[in-house]
């Protein structure tokens, strides 16, 4: 329920478990932007529900002040679906990684996209398996080294906003693990946004794969590595804010503004709700500069509101009020 | 067949019998599963008691006239009590060459058998095997064929109409249920009333269809190709409304009740798999009352879809059979640990593995009672009629509800597609079903425990002030937090086993049927009960004093086990696996002797075959 008189702070939101995450993962500042936002969004402690699988961003909602469940491998968009099914009023998060998510839990992953189940999807992605001690996952790149890949990776990973996509997804944002600020924004935006909310964080794994995202979220190269994607605002990126993208046939180009002719008006303007997949598509796989910000975010009824549409149709066309009523329908005869 | 003498009024040229077992079989099109339906419908509302067995193949449409494209429909008619679909076959039906030569061998010598001669042709026979043509070379001089040019009839029948010939050929099965209810001296107005409703839009293939089921009324009653026709009375049974009903629709009617009175919505969580989906089917026809069915991506998506809506307050259910529940039991191992109600229904089929997916087994017994990591005690019992697995449905709802722990029903291919009369309940009928469920205010601490059940309270999302997380990490033995404390995790495990063992001062005792002492205890579980009883049945008419014990609730079992075992001087244990309940018993009750008798040919048993191994034994 929405508009609540209480007013939260991040404190509400914190449990009284002690957080047992690497010192100086980036999950600290998922949890903290998390324990944030939620204030922020008006809904009620009481109807947060926090559900995850297997791994490190598993133990998510043993820290967070709200119901929870800490469930199976791979499961956690399974049970959330029930769940939001089960009570449509509630606001449910899963909290996941990217062996959770797109290896032992592919399906489900896929499926609640494709559904456009209304939940937030937080996706922690550190490109490697940390609980079981630095085993490649499926995002890990190719011929990275890890403990099971002792001469390199020899599996391509997925881009998880492509899978997400390819998917159906109708919102995807990505953000880096170090930006506490945007993060924030952006989980208020997933969380009022109407359907599936996957948000990806390229989160570093100070033990298993540390500086992996390092070309990309470092301070001193962020600005220059990262176009950060803003609704209805040219694309534009670079410390002097001098770069762009624009589209060169089928494909996006990186321009400098004042270089050949090139001016901001030339630029791509980004439309996060155009339904076409094409451009965010093109956008999520780039690999410089890296697309951040809230990407695609196009709203169309959710798989709880066509499942509401559906019973309240047949509910009003039934001649049963009561169980009793059709056990005692069609072909029934008497002994007498 | 057994002949009626007490009662001497039957029409001229009828003979008055107390049960009758006709067999309709045919290629997997043929429709004998809707013939051998309407047969069963029609006895039903005659006042017969009836059992149904429907054979068919996995394949939708096996290639015509091959041996293993046979789809075939028993149904056992009596006047008296009858429990199984019969052993052997009073009357067969065979619409071509591959459904004689697979089914013969069930016909009883001398008896009756109705062949569409026009399907006897030498592409059909040698589809068959056969390398004469059974109806020319004396080899059913045993039997008193009727031999009926069927499709031609249909085609003479049908000619004015305009169909094409695939409609035409299509009804032909209608053309030998005429026939026979003519033999069984029935009333086709069920069967034209059946077809109206179900071709309402379509008048052309109501007329065709009521147009062949005359045909072949008429043409039985006018042509003097039946020296006999039959009359079976009605049965006595209990008064009161009834219908027929299947296993299946059975078990979804009892979680549709179990939701009525637990007051609570309905989810399913659900993947499709034979033979379970019936269920899946049912529950998705009657959205109206407030259930939620959700067809998943898999198994694991079923059930943990489930546990889902059970955290949040449902009344979840999920349905599966024997390859599902493997699939879904680490799932289930969450739902122990987490101490949420749960009902997963395992509708079992013959394994292992993919192994016979139409076929009956009992196979799944130890999988549901042991198959998950860990120590996972949970509740399983068992349906063993038709109709009651409508009980047993109600009962896994009603447990799991008032013991915060997951429940397996199991009931089995045999049970879910047959059917039997089924006197109507009332939701009201039912016993009240009680939950857990916490309101705002309350002081909630997760794992505290009710003192009689040891359920804990069930706090759901929604309810100001009881927030609180659960997992399958081990569990602090009240606050809930994760623990790997030695003593607590020994503490935890030893509690979840009672908690589940307690369900024992909750359930029923049992009692053995015929007698309470004697030479022989035979005891069964879940869907062999009609087979059984029918056979210690015939064992008591014999002078033989042999008891039946069945078991419907295995995890745990009754208190009272063992004080009927001492009363027998030795058991027999029948079960279609290799010995499942039998590990179990003797796990249980080490003091006894328990003789084995098994069968793993996804058929259930025949009388026959268990009063002979009986009287081996005695």
């Amino acid at each position: 329920m929405e508009n609540t008189a209480v007013k939260y702070t991040f404190k509400d939101f914190q449990s009284d478990q002690e957080v047992r995450w690497c010192p100086g993962c980036d999950d600290y500042v998922i949890l903290r932007a998390i324990q944030k936002a939620l204030p922020e969004t008006g809904r009620k402690k009481e109807d947060v529900v926090f559900i995850s699988g297997i791994g490190c961003s598993s133990r998510f909602p043993y820290y967070m002040d709200t119901y929870g469940m800490h469930s199976i491998h791979g499961r956690a968009a399974a049970i959330a679906t029930g769940t939001k099914l089960a009570n449509p009023d509630l606001s449910v998060w899963v909290t996941s990684g990217d062996g959770d998510s797109m290896a032992i839990g592919g399906n489900h992953f896929i499926h609640v996209l494709r559904r456009n189940v209304d939940l937030n999807y937080i996706l922690f992605n550190n490109e490697i398996y940390g609980l079981t001690k630095g085993q490649f996952s499926p995002t890990s790149l190719l011929g990275q080294k890890t403990k099971t890949s002792p001469y390199g990776n020899t599996q391509p990973p997925f881009n998880p906003g492509e899978l997400a996509i390819g998917s159906s997804a109708r919102f995807f944002a990505r953000l880096g693990g170090n930006v506490p600020k945007e993060m924030t924004q952006v989980f208020i935006e997933a969380e009022k946004f109407r359907g599936t909310s996957l948000v990806e964080i390229l989160q570093n794994c100070v033990i298993f794969n540390d500086g992996c995202f390092t070309k990309y979220t470092d301070r001193a190269v962020k600005d220059d590595m990262q176009i950060h994607l803003d609704h209805g605002k040219p694309m534009i990126f670079g410390k002097e804010k001098n770069k762009g993208l624009v589209l060169n046939g089928l494909k996006l180009e990186v321009v400098t503004i004042g270089e050949n002719g090139i001016t901001e008006a030339d630029l791509l303007v980004h439309d996060a709700k155009e339904p076409d997949s094409t451009l965010h598509m093109m956008l999520v796989k780039l690999d410089y500069p890296l697309a951040t910000g809230v990407i695609r975010s196009v709203e169309e009824p959710t798989f709880g509101e066509r499942e509401r549409e559906l019973v309240e149709r047949v509910t009003s066309k039934s001649q049963y009020k009561s169980v009793d009523d059709l056990f005692c329908a069609g072909e029934t005869y008497e002994v007498k | 067949m057994i002949t009626d003498n007490k009662n001497t009024t039957t029409p001229k040229g009828s003979e008055l019998v107390e049960n009758v077992v006709i067999r309709f079989v045919g290629d997997s099109g043929d429709g004998m599963q809707l013939t051998g339906t309407q047969f069963s419908d029609t006895s039903a509302m005659f006042g017969n008691d009836i059992a149904t067995f429907p054979n068919y193949p996995s394949e939708i449409r096996a290639p015509q006239g091959s041996l293993y494209g046979v789809s075939g429909f028993q149904v056992h008619i009596g006047s008296l009590e009858i429990t199984t679909p019969g052993d052997s076959v009073d009357l067969l039906v065979a619409m071509n060459p591959a459904g004689l030569k697979t089914n013969l061998s069930a016909l009883k010598p001398g008896q009756m058998l109705i062949v569409d001669t026009d399907s006897f042709t030498k592409k059909n026979l040698e589809k068959a095997h056969y390398e004469s043509n059974p109806l020319e070379d004396g080899s059913l001089d045993n039997y008193t064929v009727v031999e009926v040019s069927m499709t031609s009839h249909t085609k003479e029948a049908l000619k004015d109409l305009g169909l094409d010939n695939k409609s035409i050929l299509r009804s032909k099965n209608m053309f030998a249920l005429g026939m026979v209810y003519f033999i069984f001296d029935r009333s086709m107005d069920h069967t034209i009333e059946f077809f109206e409703k179900k071709f309402k839009s379509k008048p052309a293939i109501v007329e065709a269809n009521t147009k062949v089921l005359k045909a072949g009324y008429f043409y039985a009653e006018t042509m003097e190709i039946i020296s006999t026709t039959y009359q079976v009375a009605p049965a006595k049974m209990e008064k009161g409304m009834y219908r027929m009903l299947n296993g299946n629709t059975a078990t979804a009617w009892g979680l549709l009740a179990a939701q009525q009175n637990s007051g609570l919505e309905l989810f399913l969580g659900s993947y499709p798999i034979t033979p379970a989906t019936d269920i899946l089917h049912e529950l998705s026809k009657h959205r109206y009352f407030g259930i939620k069915t959700f067809q998943a991506e898999d198994e694991i998506a079923g059930i943990t879809s489930s546990i889902g809506a059970a955290f949040a307050g449902d009344l979840a259910i999920t349905t599966t059979s024997g390859p599902g529940l493997a699939l879904k039991g680490e799932a289930i191992g969450l739902a122990m640990m987490i101490e949420l109600p749960l009902v997963i229904v395992n509708v079992q089929r013959g394994g292992p593995s993919t192994g016979l997916p139409t076929k009956t087994e009992q196979s799944d017994l130890l999988q549901a009672v042991y198959g998950r990591n860990g120590e996972s005690p949970i509740i399983v019992i068992a349906a063993s009629t038709p109709g009651d697995s409508f009980d047993y449905a109600y009962e896994a709802c009603k447990l799991a509800l008032e013991h915060m722990t997951p429940v397996i029903l199991l009931t089995d291919g045999y049970i879910a597609n047959g059917s039997a009369p089924w006197k109507i309940k009332k939701a009201a009928e039912m016993p009240p079903i009680s939950n857990h469920l916490v309101k705002e205010g309350t002081e909630h601490i997760p794992y505290v425990r009710d003192e009689k059940t040891l359920a804990r309270n069930w706090a759901i999302p929604g309810t100001p002030g009881l927030e609180h997380r659960v997992g399958g990490l081990e569990k602090d033995k009240t606050s809930g937090d994760v623990s790997y404390i030695p003593e607590n995790h020994e503490y935890q495990t030893n509690i979840r086993a009672e908690k589940v063992k307690r369900v024992q001062n909750f359930i029923p005792e049992i009692q053995p049927e015929f007698q309470e002492e004697g030479d022989l205890l035979v005891i069964g579980w879940g869907g062999t009960y009609g087979s059984l009883n029918a056979a210690v049945n015939l064992m008591n008419q014999s002078d033989y004093k042999v008891g039946h014990l069945h078991f419907n609730y295995i995890n745990p079992l009754p208190k009272n086990t063992v004080d009927v075992l001492k009363k027998f001087k030795k058991i027999i244990v029948c079960e279609l696996n290799k010995g499942q309940m039998l590990k179990i018993l003797r796990f249980n009750f080490s003091d006894f002797d328990f003789t084995q008798y098994n069968k793993v040919q996804g058929l259930p048993f025949t009388t026959f075959e268990l009063t002979e191994k009986f009287k081996q034994l005695i």
